[in-house]
């Protein structure tokens, strides 16, 4: 996948070069022979300036692949391969999984930050807001004050719409979505590269929601950066999103551009999903849901984990596990062509220009 | 302010509470244990002073349950808690303040250096799991589910019997003066250090697991996970994020576990002999003193009610939110 | 052997209510997980032993615990494994039928204290306003009071002071702690977003109660239960040791009062004293590891030190909050990056 098949919105120097490269990143639960595999060679670039949707079921694996990369995730997690590269604004390209705990720590909230789930958790109960988001300055910034941090900290709460005077309050006073805005203040404090967005209007009421999606989309066109979007809410991700990842019991099974996604699903899973959400504009559709639930990752089976639910498995579906390639379309164009999907169906119809797909999946 | 109103209020409530308690338990114990050495007593004990007794122990059949608490009450008020039995004609006032201070000096200082050490260990096991520090656990767990007393005996045998490094019972020289001297000083520090070690020995393992388990509970809350992410240095982490919100249950359990390390200090004072309340309450079980035994019994639960009130304002000063609420 | 019974009740509930909590944990599937866990297999087995033995005791004990007999003072020999006493009674046998009475009370007071404490933490802390302060009220004042001296107040004013008496004011006296602590936590579990979510959504109260707050007050139940069996054996053989509980009733701190009274200290019998006082931390022990075992079964991210350390180092995994491990051994096999080959 090259950066000119790519349009992505956000011009400037070196928009659209990877900002950060996962590749092949396995993830195992517990450490010792018995683990749950839940991450199992996943790779997936995010270009710079984009926003890249990760979507699925909970529990597919989209949190532990953010969090990997960002080497947060607890014990038991463990990264037993791959590789996570993130390219600075000079060009520096450094493994992320090979830096030592101490240029980690340095390179954190400056490289990548990261908004989670739920605010109420992630904001300490017992400091004001004012400094936990100052900590994080001079945790980076030795050289400015105590003084300095905490009016660079208002002057974010400003930015993402809270007063100023709010800073001196701690959580509890706050309300759900101040706290949701506090935590985007406090991941923007270091004008971070990446952001990583952990279902973050996943506890919050509608019109909230499309406040905050808002409030990033603007930031994003203002200061430039590229976020992972992490949500179960396929709908949410075709409003905000450049690109979407679809990712399925620890595998990244469809990627391409949110608009082809949406329309013109590739993979079976996609489309089951996609059916299984109200679009918040645009055509009406049916909705089906997706029969089944997914695998047990302890007991994975040995082909294609969506196999038992899928309405087109084949023999190879139950024996080969999919690897993420080309569409069975390629030959329709630039932007088919940088698209992949991991599916047998494709693989059986390549050449063939996707004679023997199924119509929902050749559109 | 209004936090601190009302948990005036609220601790008035429960010290009355606490008093009324120690009103009706004599009231309802079956049998009358107190006539009959009120009968042995007959004529050591003057009126004014036997009137005492009758309505501190519900003797007094001829007024109301009412009047007897109101009488009751006026006689804690000034501070009248009956006669000794065994010390006649001691007030039992006398001997529980002599006592006091000792106890207040021996179990407060122990539990205080119990308490900061248990937490400070707590904190380091808790934070770094899957180390060395690890196997202190078992040790603490042994330590946890140790009688007070047993270990009491065993430090007797040790310390006293065999190496004969510090004495077995008494709280100082008996030869000495109780004077503010350097010799009488030094000889409390060295007949309180068995007792103290004890104390401490057997106490700071409950602190150590409580506060491990605090700091391994809060260490996956999500806002240490923001921390790190935050690139903030470690120590800043493990004290102003971890540590920091998992001492406040630790703080509210010094609270709640007091009535329980009192309750096993005391006994630890039995074992050493050390002239403090649990050593008298002791006496005055032995020898069926009930006058001294609610004396005792009051005493040290208004103690455990201060030391509760402490522990309730330094968490107020840690915790915001309880400020908040009020 | 009833107090195995309950406990393992006790610990089923708790194995079924884990399971809400961590619905995405894709180990759920391993039912026996509980069992497999070193530490409260170790603990279990403990109380087993104990169990059986406060089951059969008196009819294994090598001699009748009041027996007197020649052999004055022995140290342990052959006929007495763990030596006599004064009067020549065998000290093996007192503590082999003392065991039941330590049992015996420690699950009387224990069963009761947190029934009561859970019933009245989770509804003060659920119910807020004026019933939580009623109930606060009263716990505070039951923790307020020091429950041994109050124990000790009445048993010594009590004309007998028999096991199940002293458990059932234990029992009586030591709710109040679990339920603090209960209260404190439901309180601040009503205030997370799940549970403002679950409430908004229009939930039942005890749907609320059952589905949302208990679950996550399962190892605070569970430590409460232990904590207080524990309290409980202590108490008891405290007030036996002080003399206060009828002598002539066999339990393990029965013994040490015999022991204090009679100068074992000072005449250097410790098999006297030693080997009941180990009784007593080693049953505290056993309840101590059945509680991690809990703890471990409860929260998967307190599993990763239930293995072996030495594996850990082997495989030279750190496991580190913030920072996660990545295994390195040697290059990776299916596709070297350029810094790798390097």
């Amino acid at each position: 996948m090259t950066a000119s098949t790519l349009h992505v919105p956000t011009a400037g120097p070196g928009a659209g070069d990877p900002v950060l490269e996962i590749e092949n990143l396995s993830v195992d639960y517990g450490y010792t022979d018995d683990a749950t595999h839940v991450l199992r060679d996943v790779s997936l670039t995010l270009h710079r300036g984009e926003v890249l949707g990760l979507a699925g079921e909970s529990g597919c694996g989209k949190s532990t692949l953010a969090y990997a990369a960002m080497r947060l995730l607890p014990p038991p997690g463990l990264i037993t391969s791959g590789s996570v590269h993130f390219t600075d604004r000079d060009g520096t390209r450094t493994d992320v999984l090979r830096q030592s705990d101490a240029e980690l720590r340095a390179s954190r909230w400056q490289d990548m930050s990261v908004v989670f789930q739920g605010a109420m958790n992630s904001l300490n109960p017992v400091f004001r807001i004012g400094r936990q988001i100052a900590d994080g300055i001079l945790a980076h910034r030795p050289r400015t004050t105590r003084k300095e941090a905490l009016e660079q900290a208002a002057g974010l709460l400003e930015m993402v719409g809270i007063n100023a005077d709010r800073a001196r309050d701690y959580p509890h006073q706050l309300s759900g979505g101040m706290r949701q805005r506090v935590m985007i203040a406090m991941a923007l404090a270091l004008d971070p590269q990446v952001l990583i967005m952990d279902e973050p209007t996943t506890a919050l009421d509608v019109v909230m929601q499309r406040q905050i999606v808002e409030e990033i989309a603007d930031l994003r066109e203002r200061l430039g950066f590229s976020v992972v979007f992490i949500t179960h809410d396929v709908s949410l991700l075709i409003e905000i999103a450049d690109r979407i990842a679809i990712m399925y019991a620890g595998d990244v099974v469809e990627d391409a551009r949110a608009q082809d996604v949406y329309r013109r699903p590739r993979h079976p899973y996609s489309s089951a999903l996609l059916h299984s959400f109200p679009p918040l504009r645009g055509e009406r559709r049916e909705l089906t849901g997706i029969p089944g639930a997914p695998p047990d990752m302890q007991r994975m089976p040995p082909g294609c984990p969506f196999a038992p639910r899928c309405a087109h498995t084949t023999d190879v579906c139950r024996e080969v596990r999919p690897a993420l390639g080309p569409t069975a379309l390629a030959d329709r164009g630039e932007q088919e062509a940088a698209r992949r999907v991991a599916c047998h169906l494709h693989d059986a119809a390549a050449g063939r220009g996707g004679g023997s797909l199924p119509a929902g999946l050749a559109r | 302010m209004r936090f601190a109103v009302r948990r005036t209020i609220f601790y008035l409530i429960t010290a009355w509470a606490a008093v009324t308690i120690n009103f009706l338990i004599p009231r309802l114990m079956p049998g009358d244990p107190v006539t009959a050495l009120m009968g042995r007593m007959q004529g050591r004990i003057d009126s004014n002073a036997e009137q005492s007794i009758r309505v501190l122990f519900g003797l007094d059949t001829e007024s109301s349950v009412w009047q007897q608490y109101v009488d009751y009450w006026g006689l804690l008020l000034r501070g009248d808690l009956g006669l000794s039995f065994t010390f006649f004609p001691t007030p039992v006032a006398d001997i529980v303040q002599q006592a006091l201070p000792w106890t207040v000096g021996l179990v407060g200082i122990a539990t205080i250096i119990a308490f900061t050490l248990g937490t400070l260990v707590g904190t380091a096991i808790g934070w770094r799991r899957g180390t060395w520090a690890d196997s202190l656990l078992p040790i603490t767990t042994f330590f946890s589910a140790v009688p007070y007393f047993w270990l009491g005996l065993i430090a007797i045998t040790v310390f006293s019997v065999t190496l004969g490094w510090f004495p077995s019972s008494g709280s100082y020289d008996r030869g000495l003066v109780p004077t503010w001297s350097w010799e009488f000083v030094g000889s409390v520090i060295y007949y309180g250090f068995l007792p103290a070690l004890t104390v401490v020995l057997s106490s700071v393992a409950g602190w150590i697991l409580g506060m491990r388990n605090m700091m391994v509970t809060v260490s996956s809350e999500d806002y240490v996970t923001v921390a790190h992410a935050k690139g903030l240095p470690e120590r800043a982490v493990t004290v102003g994020y971890a540590a920091r919100n998992a001492i406040l249950p630790q703080v509210s359990s010094f609270a709640l576990s007091l009535g329980f390390v009192v309750g096993g200090t005391l006994i630890m004072e039995m074992v050493f002999s050390y002239q403090g309340i649990g050593y008298t309450l002791f006496q005055a079980v032995n020898t069926q003193d009930y006058p001294l035994m609610q004396g005792c019994f009051l005493v040290i639960t208004l103690a455990v009610l201060g030391a509760n009130i402490i522990a309730d304002f330094v968490y107020a000063a840690l915790d915001p939110r309880t400020r908040q609420e009020g | 052997m009833t107090h195995d019974v309950t406990l393992a009740e006790a610990e089923a509930e708790t194995v079924t209510e884990m399971r809400v909590e961590h619905d995405d944990d894709p180990r759920r599937a391993k039912r026996f997980l509980f069992l497999r866990n070193g530490k409260a297999l170790t603990g279990i087995g403990i109380l087993l032993f104990f169990g059986i033995l406060a089951l059969v005791g008196p009819w294994i004990a090598p001699y009748d615990p009041n027996q007197v007999s020649a052999d004055l003072l022995q140290p342990p020999t052959a006929a007495h494994w763990l030596g006599t006493d004064h009067t020549g009674r065998d000290i093996l046998s007192q503590i082999i039928v003392g065991t039941r009475g330590v049992l015996v009370v420690g699950l009387i007071a224990g069963v009761s204290a947190t029934i009561l404490g859970v019933v009245v933490g989770v509804t003060a802390g659920f119910v807020g306003g004026a019933g939580d302060e009623t109930l606060s009220a009263l716990s505070n004042v039951f923790l307020v009071i020091p429950q041994l001296p109050l124990i000790i107040i009445i048993a010594g004013q009590l004309p007998t002071a028999g096991g199940v008496t002293v458990a059932l004011v234990i029992g009586v006296t030591g709710w109040a702690w679990g339920a603090r602590v209960l209260r404190a936590q439901t309180l601040s579990l009503r205030k997370r977003d799940f549970v403002e979510a679950a409430r908004a959504n229009g939930e039942r109260t005890w749907r609320l109660v059952l589905a949302e707050v208990l679950p996550n007050l399962t190892a605070i139940i569970a430590a409460g239960f232990v904590g207080t069996v524990t309290f409980a054996v202590l108490s008891q053989v405290t007030l036996a040791f002080i003399g206060i509980t009828p002598v002539s009733d066999w339990n393990w701190g029965t013994i040490l009062f015999w022991a204090q009274n009679n100068l074992a200290l000072q005449r250097g019998a410790w098999w006297w004293f030693v080997p009941a006082g180990l009784c007593i931390a080693l049953l505290g022990m056993a309840l101590t590891l059945v509680n991690f075992g809990i703890d471990e079964f409860v929260n998967p991210r307190l599993r990763s030190t239930g293995m072996n350390a030495r594996l850990l180092r082997r495989r030279r995994i750190r496991p580190r909050i913030g920072f996660t491990p990545v295994l390195r051994t040697g290059p990776s096999p299916d596709r070297p990056t350029s810094e790798e080959r390097s």
